[in-house]
């Protein structure tokens, strides 16, 4: 640490302004040189460090906690709670969350639904919002708006008419009824569109008029300007909806739960979030603690490691959407 | 550029609109209907009941149990969440050494930045499970254990956490532990959003206030904070809008989604609970209703009281 030799003097008196430009210019370096400056400079550098890492604990730790209790066995988490290191990796854990608890069959349903419908949201949500952003018709701003309201009404309003509305179209089209993934997919597309076209249409704004008109001159229709070269040019902003749209799809849990109720008992088509719930609402029951650990690991560990690749889009791309 | 624009904007639009108006502007406007009516969802038989549904509501006591909740979390939850963010993005940006460059942040303030918004990426169902196995009512709960071992917790008496309806400052103990939970998982986000808004700042104001001999304490009050107004004021209101949801904890972590005896509920889980357990669809859809105005209004006057003059730099 070469902090600890220098710094006092160098931080107590500022060292002169470079003296060739600044020969004159005596008032910058009026500040009183303050000692006591440096020694409450470095306290303070370490009460933030302290406080920081502090929270930063309070964390990690927890998931810490869960991710290691997934390896014990239940004797173990009922005989040392606290420990975060297991006895022996109880592998058999995941074994039994995945195949009994039927992790495995709802991780690749959710796979599936997320899958096609970030897809889907991405196509739709960038074509209405390109349209809204760079053509004008009559009823642009209606529609426009219409999105936006979405944005601010809260879900459980919608949910009984959105049951009901769905279980009405099943009885005409299966396909589309409760419990089934296409239905869950269009339903996650609708409900995404409003946050993905605000965001793509603020993006679609910024793209440069003049692009678009040498490619019409060059005799490009509508649709291929869209797919060859705007679309193309707005990767980072569809980089940064899709990675948030990925990470809010794949831990919606109210609409499954409303919708993807098994009618005959059956649950296969069930997304993660619910099976979670279901077992640890059933812990009561049977008390597989470990079990639920290694679900919830299961559960948290490609959300994790998505955010933490794409770390810097996901905190860009949320707060720049929230500050907007 | 107008050859066959028309049909263009048609057929990219047709898609996207039809299945948001399907599935999402229509349910909305469907319960502002259903709201004027006693339907009960289960059968073909609903009566036009006029306002009846509202009228019932101020005289419904599980509906101001709910209120009361949602909105004790409304004050707390936005003030605790955003003085902790700002606390900690103030020791993030400025808690560094001091040189000639003016103060700075510490040293490894990306690292924190990506670990406080972890729980940020997690669902709110497995942060509420998780949560769920740190406050289990027992001693092998991670917070009763720890809490029992250094010796505040007595082993025989356990804290029940989310099953405890006593009240603590006037409000059910369950909700405080809900609310620790809210903010824990609240806080990196706004740290980040404040972060960067601090970023944003020129550095030539802090320099400026440096020379004059402003402390970092000063110069935060003074300058960072009225200048991050804006940010503070967006975060206000979408924790406000959490605060008005609070239902994926309830539901999941909450004996009886909503208990113990009703000490948890809060609007969404009387709408739940009002539609699919009681059976009256009806009723349920003018609670949504007014959760919908009343968030509506709270932004509005949210967004009204923390407007000012634009700061352009």
């Amino acid at each position: 640490m070469s902090t600890v030799t220098n710094p006092p003097t160098s931080a107590a008196s500022p060292p002169p302004p470079p003296s060739k430009t600044a020969g004159g210019r005596r008032t910058a370096r009026a500040r009183p040189p303050r000692r006591a400056g440096a020694v409450s400079d470095s306290f303070f550098n370490g009460f933030s460090h302290l406080f920081l890492l502090i929270w930063g604990a309070m964390v990690v730790l927890p998931l810490l906690w869960v991710v290691m209790s997934s390896f014990k066995d239940d004797a173990q988490i009922i005989r040392e709670p606290l420990s975060l290191i297991p006895d022996q990796l109880h592998w058999e854990n995941f074994a039994r969350a995945w195949v009994d608890g039927g992790i495995g069959d709802f991780f690749v349903n959710t796979i599936l639904i997320v899958g096609g419908g970030v897809f889907l949201t991405m196509l739709l949500g960038s074509m209405a919002a390109y349209v809204l952003a760079r053509y004008e018709f009559p009823g642009n701003r209606v529609i426009y708006y219409m999105f936006l309201s979405g944005l601010t009404l809260p879900v459980f309003m919608a949910a009984v008419p959105l049951y009901k509305g769905v279980y009405n179209t099943g009885v005409f089209i299966p396909l589309l009824g409760p419990n089934s993934h296409v239905m869950l997919i269009l339903v996650y597309v609708a409900w995404s569109l409003a946050f993905t076209v605000f965001f793509m249409h603020s993006f679609f704004k910024t793209l440069p008029s003049t692009v678009a008109e040498a490619a019409m001159v060059d005799g490009a229709s509508h649709s291929t300007l869209f797919f060859r070269v705007m679309l193309p040019m707005s990767k980072p902003g569809l980089i940064s909806i899709g990675i948030f749209n990925v990470i809010g799809q794949w831990n919606q849990w109210y609409l499954p739960y409303l919708l993807m109720q098994p009618s005959g008992g059956e649950a296969k088509n069930q997304v993660i979030a619910q099976g979670l719930i279901d077992l640890s609402v059933n812990q009561g029951y049977k008390s597989d603690w470990s079990g639920l650990f290694a679900g919830v690991t299961m559960a948290m560990l490609p959300v994790l490691l998505v955010y933490i690749v794409f770390q810097r889009q996901v905190q860009s791309g949320l707060t720049g959407s929230v500050s907007k | 550029m107008q050859h066959g624009k028309a049909r263009f904007v048609t057929g990219f639009l047709a898609l996207p609109v039809a299945l948001y108006v399907f599935y999402v502007v229509w349910p909305y406007a469907q319960a502002a209907g259903y709201s004027l009516t006693n339907w009960g969802g289960y059968s073909d038989t609903q009566e036009f009941v006029g306002l009846a549904n509202y009228v019932r509501m101020f005289g419904d006591e599980l509906i101001r149990t709910a209120f009361w909740h949602n909105v004790f979390f409304l004050v707390t939850l936005p003030l605790f969440t955003i003085a902790l963010a700002l606390f900690l993005a103030f020791l993030l940006n400025v808690g560094g050494r001091g040189d000639r460059a003016g103060v700075r942040g510490v040293r490894g303030s990306g690292v924190y930045k990506v670990i406080f918004f972890f729980p940020q990426v997690l669902s709110l169902v497995l942060v509420a499970i998780m949560w769920g196995a740190i406050y289990r009512g027992d001693s092998q709960g991670l917070l009763n254990g720890i809490l029992i071992r250094i010796g505040l917790v007595d082993a025989e008496q356990p804290l029940k956490f989310v099953s405890d309806p006593t009240p603590f400052l006037g409000v059910p103990a369950v909700l405080w532990w809900l609310l620790l939970i809210a903010v824990w998982g609240g806080v990196g986000f706004y740290m980040v959003l404040f972060s960067a808004a601090m970023q944003s700042i020129p550095k030539d104001i802090f320099e400026a206030a440096m020379l004059d001999g402003a402390s970092r304490v000063t110069s935060f009050l003074r300058i960072t904070l009225p200048l991050l107004r804006d940010s503070i004021s967006v975060a206000w209101v979408y924790l406000g809008f959490i605060a008005l949801d609070m239902y994926a904890l309830v539901f999941v972590m909450t004996p009886n989604q909503g208990g113990p005896d009703h000490a948890s509920e809060v609007f969404a889980s009387v709408i739940n609970f009002t539609a699919f357990n009681k059976g009256q669809f009806g009723y349920a859809c003018a609670i949504g209703v007014a959760l919908a105005i009343f968030t509506l209004l709270l932004a509005a006057v949210q967004l009204r009281i923390t407007r000012r003059e634009r700061i352009e730099f």
